[in-house]
């Protein structure tokens, strides 16, 4: 094997190993959240000295994914930030850079067992789309490509450590014993969770087995084309004819402008999600939010309220900077305006404004709480509708991968 | 109105809920409280204190923070709305925007088109929106900044019994050793960088002040970028002009009145080699063919006078070569790679030859963007160009016509005069793929020899005054966005009664590092942490059976 070639396979065993280290960290933090159960043979509680322990597992896994971030950007020979591959790993390590920064502050181990395992979930996710090492496009060729996406995805991970708060507050703070609104709406968020555990798992399950299906349809140009689905189709493209010998029939077809592949993977999620949910609620007869309710028992309400708080308060001016004004700059040098209302600055946009809301409520009185914690999760949902949908869905100018 | 004298001997503007310098609390409210609104150091604002003019109600109106939300949340939800379908700058521009909405998106499209939702950021009522925010950040900043600023720069060292025990963080320390805590406290506050001030018994502490005026700044930052936005309306802010050249050519710089031409010594595309090691797979996967560089060779000249319809007289200003991401800058002015054209007919030729030996006569060479009207082969032979069709077609009539100028699809008449027809000569119609005696039987006939083609560039001219408004303004809102956010206002009261040592504590946001504050300070002199009122209140709710508060802390 060649040089560079040798370094994309060192800096993916690196990521592998990353990932390994942060489920260290997730068990530690959990056990140490929970850890009244775990005592040693005189009795003492160890559970917290876990906390450091997993706070170290977070720093060596951040190591080794900068690893992984650096020997990349050596084989690439640009900065590994440019696909849904690259740029959604890197929101990972900015989610971790984020959470030490605030465990550094607030020492709570509770966040940790919150944050691990979204950012493993992250990474998770990344892998799902192709990782060769591709090449820049002329727009992408400039050094604000390596200044403008790593402020602005340090900014997201900033905002959703507030998410990652907000979701413990809620946890520990609603009423499971009344069933309405808010914990319907806990338990979306769970299901949600839940859907993307799925979308992984089915994908790595399909891609096992290597299932492919080749349709040809008429794409939205009234043209003949060609789609592989690598999940059986539900849905199919439109005016699809069937190439692969043994594949699932759709049970439906889309119409041409929607790209029917996508909302095929999107339904299988969120019905497999729907289907582990279901599993879970009948083995543990409780909404999840209230198996997880006891467990957070001794944390102080006040505190993670602030712990979210504090997180978007470092994190707006970075994504400020990022994702609106190191944006502009850019515009401005490659596609000639800094502003031209592409959807993915529009969403920037809608997310600057939202959370200039959510710091401008804080200032009144009955928002501080449960209201900021609720305002964190749709935060949280705009940041990943920017990332996923705006990028997949959405034409524009930042529909890379 | 009158002012409120406390009994302090201060005299406050009417409508103040704590004295500006000792804190007293002046109205029933904040007396029966257990904890003062500490928001705005209790100043007497405008809006809170007037209702009564048209005046009064618009400034109340717009100095509400829940004005200013309300606002920020209508403009986010529409933002989102213009990005459910593409806005009218994205779509073709060849395709009538009142049938495309339709055609493509069905129903919902003709619904978005007919709501004006095509060009949902240029509407009034975006504008309005947008005006409002801004109006907005200038009324609620003024109302709030000036008494604060008076305030914080009014504050006595001695505060005031009822304002100090209605702190969120309040204690009390029995000690008779008073005189020694304050002064070790003020030593150790000190240390930890706070400006501290003793008089008579009591202490201030306080740091980061400048905080408190981090969002006003960012609020000015804002204003002069809404500032910078509007003024793209006036004529002549800005130029936003497309200029093509084709290769060895010099064209005017559009938007520059004639003072700069640019000339393309070259235009070439560059593609990504697909053995490459590092990126062969993925360029296998995406089927190849990804670009690598678009890029113009260019010489910028200045025109020395010359006015319209005499030749300029060029002197070359720079020679550089514009890519995507490097434009080329020249005063105000940027040239930016824009939008190009691959092997565009340039010049064609063609032989005159006899159809039934076969004999050539000449070749003529025409350029296609200046045709001669005739070509002399000698020898009584020549050529003359009867009708030129850059882009042919057929009109509706059935006619010979042009689509435009460019020659994409060249077609000519000729008239071919030779010894043998020297009078009335023979036409030939000759188009790309055809070639036909329009009268029948010709003696000679053209026929296409070769062609020479030219890459054509499309750069883009800018100029942008508002740029420096913009920037100015960004700057300013990073910079008071990072002071408020980055740093909180702390203060720290001590006050002897006796043999008793009140504490208090007041920070702007991050109440769980100020309580560390006052640990690491009852460490150091031994008085006692004061009781955060609101955090008791706070896990006696969510408590049920009130056990340890260690926030799984290690």
């Amino acid at each position: 094997m060649e040089g560079m070639t040798i370094m994309v396979e060192l800096s993916s065993n690196l990521l592998f190993a990353a990932f390994f280290l942060y489920l260290a960290a997730t068990i530690c933090f959990s056990v140490s959240v929970t850890g009244r159960k775990w005592r040693d043979k005189q009795g003492e509680v160890t559970g917290n000295r876990l906390g450091t322990v997993g706070y170290a597992a977070a720093w060596i896994g951040f190591v080794l994914q900068a690893g992984y971030f650096f020997t990349r950007w050596i084989a690439a020979g640009h900065v590994p930030v440019s696909n849904m591959f690259e740029y959604t790993t890197f929101l990972g390590m900015a989610l971790t850079i984020a959470f030490l920064i605030l465990y550094g502050i607030y020492r709570t181990a509770v966040l940790g067992m919150f944050t691990m395992p979204i950012v493993m979930l992250i990474i998770a996710f990344a892998s799902v789309f192709p990782t060769e090492v591709e090449p820049l496009i002329p727009a992408l060729q400039s050094n604000w490509l390596k200044i403008h996406v790593t402020t602005t995805a340090l900014g997201q991970g900033l905002l959703s450590i507030g998410f990652a708060a907000g979701l413990i507050y809620l946890i520990r703070t609603l009423d499971f014993t009344k069933r309405g609104k808010k914990v319907f709406w806990l338990e979306t968020i769970m299901y949600s969770l839940l859907s993307l555990v799925s979308f992984i798992l089915v994908r790595y399950i399909f891609r096992l087995f290597d299932y492919e299906a080749v349709f040809t349809y008429v794409n939205e140009n009234g043209e003949q084309a060609e789609m592989v689905y690598y999940l059986p189709a539900l849905v199919g493209p439109n005016e699809a004819s069937l190439q692969t010998q043994g594949a699932l029939e759709p049970i439906l077809t889309m119409p041409a402008w929607i790209r029917s592949d996508d909302a095929n993977t999107v339904i299988w999620s969120l019905a497999a999600g729907l289907v582990l949910y279901i599993l879970l609620r009948l083995i543990l007869r409780k909404p999840l939010g209230a198996v997880l309710q006891p467990l957070l028992k001794n944390i102080n309400p006040d505190t993670v309220d602030e712990v979210s708080y504090r997180a978007i308060a470092i994190g707006f001016p970075v994504f400020t900077l990022g994702g609106l004004i190191f944006a502009m700059i850019w515009a401005q040098i490659a596609w000639t305006r800094f502003w031209g209302w592409d959807p993915k600055e529009v969403w920037a946009l809608i997310t600057f404004l939202f959370y200039a809301a959510y710091l401008h409520l804080r200032l009144s009185r009955g928002w501080h709480g449960e209201p900021s914690a609720w305002l964190c999760v749709i935060g949280f949902v705009i940041i990943m509708f920017n990332l996923v949908f705006v990028n997949l869905v959405i034409a524009g100018l930042h529909s890379y991968a | 109105m009158e002012k409120v004298k406390c009994e302090c001997g201060h005299l406050n503007p009417y409508g103040t809920h704590l004295c500006e310098s000792c804190g007293k609390p002046l109205d029933e409210r904040d007396k029966q409280a257990s904890m003062v609104d500490m928001r705005y150091e209790g100043v007497a604002r405008r809006s809170q204190t007037y209702n009564k003019t048209v005046v009064d109600k618009i400034w109340n109106f717009f100095s509400s923070v829940k004005v200013g939300v309300t606002i920020i949340v209508l403009t986010l939800i529409a933002s989102s709305i213009g990005t459910i379908f593409p806005q009218e700058m994205y779509i073709p521009g060849n395709v009538d925007p009142a049938q495309h909405y339709e055609e493509e998106y069905g129903i919902p499209g003709l619904i978005y088109y007919t709501l004006g939702f095509h060009n949902l950021y240029g509407s009034w009522w975006y504008m309005a929106l947008i005006a409002g925010l801004g109006i907005s950040l200038i009324i609620a900043s003024l109302d709030r900044v000036v008494p604060l600023y008076r305030a914080l720069k009014k504050q006595k060292i001695s505060r005031n019994e009822g304002f100090l025990k209605r702190q969120r963080l309040f204690g009390v320390t029995e000690t008779e050793q008073a005189e020694d805590v304050l002064e070790q406290s003020k030593e150790h506050l000190r240390r930890k960088r706070y400006n501290v001030k003793v008089e008579d018994g009591s202490l201030l502490a306080e740091k980061n002040r400048f905080a408190r005026w981090g969002p006003y700044i960012n609020h000015i930052g804002l204003i002069l970028f809404l500032t910078g936005c509007m003024l793209r309306f006036f004529p002549g802010m800005y130029v936003d002009e497309l200029v093509w050249v084709r290769e060895g050519e010099t064209q005017a710089v559009a938007g520059t009145e004639r003072e700069y031409y640019v000339k393309n010594e070259e235009f070439f595309i560059e593609t990504y080699d697909e053995n490459d090691e590092t990126f062969g797979p993925a360029l296998e996967r995406a089927g190849g063919n990804q670009i690598k560089t678009y890029q113009t060779n260019a010489v910028l000249y200045k025109s020395s006078g010359g006015t319209v319809g005499t030749e300029p007289e060029l002197t070359k200003v720079k020679s550089d070569s514009i890519e995507v991401n490097h434009p080329l800058r020249f005063d105000d002015y940027a040239l930016y790679q824009y939008d190009y054209k691959l092997n565009e007919l340039n010049v064609m030729s063609l032989s005159m030859n006899n159809r039934e030996s076969g004999e050539k006569i000449g070749t003529i060479d025409i350029d296609l963007f200046d045709p001669e009207g005739e070509y002399d082969l000698g020898n009584g032979y020549r050529v003359v160009i009867e009708s030129y069709f850059p882009n042919f077609e057929f009109d509706e009539n059935g006619e010979p016509s042009t689509i435009s100028d460019i020659p994409d699809n060249p077609a000519f008449i000729f008239r071919m005069f030779s010894p043998e027809h020297p009078d009335e000569g023979e036409y030939s119609f000759v188009a790309i793929r055809s070639n036909e005696d329009i009268f029948g039987e010709n003696t000679y006939e053209m026929s296409f020899e070769g062609v020479e083609t030219k890459n054509v560039t499309a750069l883009k001219v800018r100029k942008d005054h508002t740029l420096p408004f913009l920037i100015a303004g960004g700057s300013i809102f990073m910079i008071g966005l990072i002071q408020g956010s980055y740093w909180s206002h702390r203060r720290i009261w001590l006050r002897r009664f006796g043999n008793e040592l009140w504490a208090a504590g007041h920070t702007n946001k991050h109440w769980a590092s100020m309580k560390k504050e006052f640990q690491a300070l009852s460490e150091k002199t031994g008085m006692t942490v004061p009781e955060d009122k609101q955090a008791k209140k706070a896990m006696e709710e969510h408590t049920s059976d009130g056990r340890d508060d260690n926030n799984g802390r290690t």
